[in-house]
């Protein structure tokens, strides 16, 4: 493909293909300070092709491809071009990853612990995670904590954060020296800006660490704590995998171990700083 | 760059010593593309590799011996839920494979779960899967009749519970194809595996991969079904020194001696495959060889227009001209109601 960009994130080397210039020199500025894959081999291969070739020039249209591949995504605009990059990284460990359970959680870890949290889109994993980045939290992840059947540890997996919407905001408050990508407007997912992890998650991003609290974060409801059991934790967490079941037995041991290993809590919270006071008084 | 790296490392997996990191990172993205992932993975497993690639290999190691697992498992819940019918099922295609513990199982990737049944026991096996949990794909009326009335299987079904499709066939080639194997010999030759299912004979099998490669469909996935009939044909012959000539003979009496033949010798020219001489065809062998091979470093698909041509000849191959003229009509012009 005309321009081509590699990197690692966390244990996983991506080699991503573009047919424009601009969304590469967007991934290349962001995560200048990631290392290559190893040996120059990656683990998964990313393209951003034009949807027909006129559409290279004409209203230029962005489709997600790769390895692996959803038959129905929808193609983003040039001008999103960077979230198609990540969009499609994601979904290169969603659909193919194999070696790590995947869980669809924020992770942030100090003095060798791990706190995963994990809810559905909106439930405030990016956010929390940020913030809790900003409070001289390591942040491993806003998107999946990958953990490794064999020992139980979670892997640190520290791609941009994406911020969405009234989050922006927020982060910028809490993080005026970090920095952040474009502002993309009126994405299928509302406005997304991208936070680049700080120099410790990147530098420590090959250190995995012992989950030691699991939270189910809910943003929006009066604020509450309810300690949540090894069944729940763990029919929930299998809603949160991607490749649980494409696991088969591997996922089953490695999924019951996380749960019987880590205590659990439901946290319902009106804003922000109840929420980190919450977490932090657990961790 | 094309698949041929691919093919030369499933061939001659010493070969893999000498590759860099491009040629390595082209070939994880084509056999990712070509569903060869596993069995490249089965193939090098041992050898001394970069570390990314072991790992890589390693992953797909494990995918496959799951995804054999699920479709082995599948192939029993067919079985007991045909089980009134009082018919061997008769597995098709990789879980056969797996199932028989033959070389071309190995690392293999197993889609839809595939069997063959008599054509008179069709209705009854139908009933009885949609009342083992089995459901269609398709709503569409014009697509089911069309399954029903032309081709060579039922309309795809799908588990609700397992979200898994199984295909039923009563014979092997749609009843409009310019050829017509034998379903009674196909069945009647079939030998019995444990549990209750069975496969195709030897010489059956590999003229089920010839036909579904080069009298029926347009080539895509072929690299793959090319591969199985090279593991089939030297596991067999390895076997049994008469393979070969049998193979020939019974090719004949199922009106496949062409597809057969094509088959050998391309899989002979990408795989090694050691094969009794042939009838040439150079014209076609270049074309298929192309077709075959089409992708870049990327696992993308190459070669549009040879691409197109094996699409149509499938077309032309699978039904007569004016039944096909009728049968793209209405496709068409449904595409464009549904567009509109």
């Amino acid at each position: 493909m005309r321009h081509v960009f590699s990197v690692r994130i966390g244990p996983v080397g991506f080699r991503v293909g573009s047919d424009w210039r601009a969304p590469v020199a967007a991934l290349r500025t962001l995560y200048a300070g990631y290392p290559t894959p190893d040996d120059g081999i990656a683990d998964y291969n990313v393209r951003l092709s034009a949807t027909r070739p006129w559409r290279r020039f004409i209203r230029p249209s962005v489709a997600i491809a790769g390895d692996y591949m959803l038959p129905d995504a929808a193609p983003l605009p040039l001008a999103h071009g960077l979230l198609a990059a990540e969009m499609a990284m994601n979904l290169q460990l969603a659909l193919g990853e194999r070696r790590f359970l995947l869980l669809h959680a924020a992770t942030v870890e100090r003095g060798g612990e791990a706190i995963v949290l994990t809810g559905e889109s909106g439930a405030g994993k990016s956010t929390l995670a940020a913030l809790l980045a900003a409070r001289g939290w390591r942040l491993m992840g806003d998107e999946f904590a990958l953990v490794d059947p064999e020992t139980g540890l979670v892997h640190a997996f520290p791609r941009l954060v994406s911020l969405k919407n009234a989050a922006i905001a927020v982060v910028r408050a809490a993080l005026p020296a970090a920095r952040f990508g474009p502002l993309m407007a009126g994405t299928p997912k509302g406005d997304i800006r991208h936070l680049v992890p700080d120099d410790t998650a990147v530098a420590a991003m090959q250190v995995p660490a012992r989950a030691v609290r699991l939270v189910f974060p809910r943003f929006g409801f009066a604020a509450e704590r309810r300690t949540v059991g090894a069944g729940e934790a763990f029919v929930r967490l299998t809603q949160a995998s991607t490749n649980y079941v494409a696991l088969g037995e591997r996922g089953f041991a490695a999924m019951t171990r996380f749960v019987r290993e880590t205590p659990a809590m439901a946290l319902d919270y009106p804003d922000a700083d109840a929420a980190i006071a919450a977490i932090e008084a657990e961790g | 760059m094309s698949a041929r790296l691919l093919c030369r490392l499933l061939a001659a997996p010493g070969e893999a010593r000498a590759l860099d990191a491009a040629q390595w990172n082209a070939v994880i993205a084509i056999a990712r593309a070509e569903l060869l992932i596993g069995t490249l993975a089965f193939r090098l497993r041992g050898l001394p590799l970069p570390a990314p690639v072991e790992a890589i290999l390693a992953a797909a190691i494990l995918s496959a011996e799951e995804g054999r697992r699920q479709a082995l498992w599948e192939a029993v819940m067919a079985r007991r839920a045909l089980a009134a019918l009082d018919c061997p099922v008769i597995l098709l295609k990789g879980t056969a494979f797996v199932a028989a513990g033959l070389d071309a199982g190995q690392g293999r990737h197993i889609g839809d779960l595939d069997i063959l049944v008599p054509a008179d026991m069709l209705a009854r096996a139908e009933a009885a899967l949609l009342d083992a949990g089995w459901e269609w794909v398709k709503s569409d009326p014009y697509d089911d009749a069309y399954y029903r009335r032309w081709m060579h299987e039922l309309p795809p079904l799908i588990h609700r519970e397992r979200d898994r499709m199984i295909d039923v066939h009563h014979t092997i080639l749609p009843p409009t194809a310019r050829s017509t194997p034998d379903p009674a010999k196909l069945i009647a030759d079939a030998v019995p595996l444990a549990d209750g299912v069975a496969m195709l004979s030897p010489e059956d099998v590999v003229i089920h991969a010839a036909i579904h490669l080069f009298a029926d469909g347009d080539l895509s996935g072929g690299l793959r079904n090319l591969w199985d009939i090279d593991r089939l044909v030297r596991e067999f012959a390895a076997r049994d020194a008469d393979y070969p000539a049998r193979l020939v003979s019974r090719a004949a009496e199922h009106q496949a001696s062409r597809a057969v033949a094509r088959a050998l010798r391309l899989a002979a020219a990408l795989f090694d495959t050691p094969i009794p001489p042939q009838p040439a065809e150079p014209l076609f062998d270049a074309a298929a060889r192309r077709r075959l091979l089409a992708r870049d470093g990327w696992g993308r698909g190459t070669r549009p227009a040879t691409r197109l041509a094996f699409y149509v000849r499938s077309h032309w191959l699978r039904m007569p001209p004016a039944m096909l003229a009728r049968h793209l009509w209405i496709k068409m012009w449904r595409r464009s109601r549904h567009a509109g």
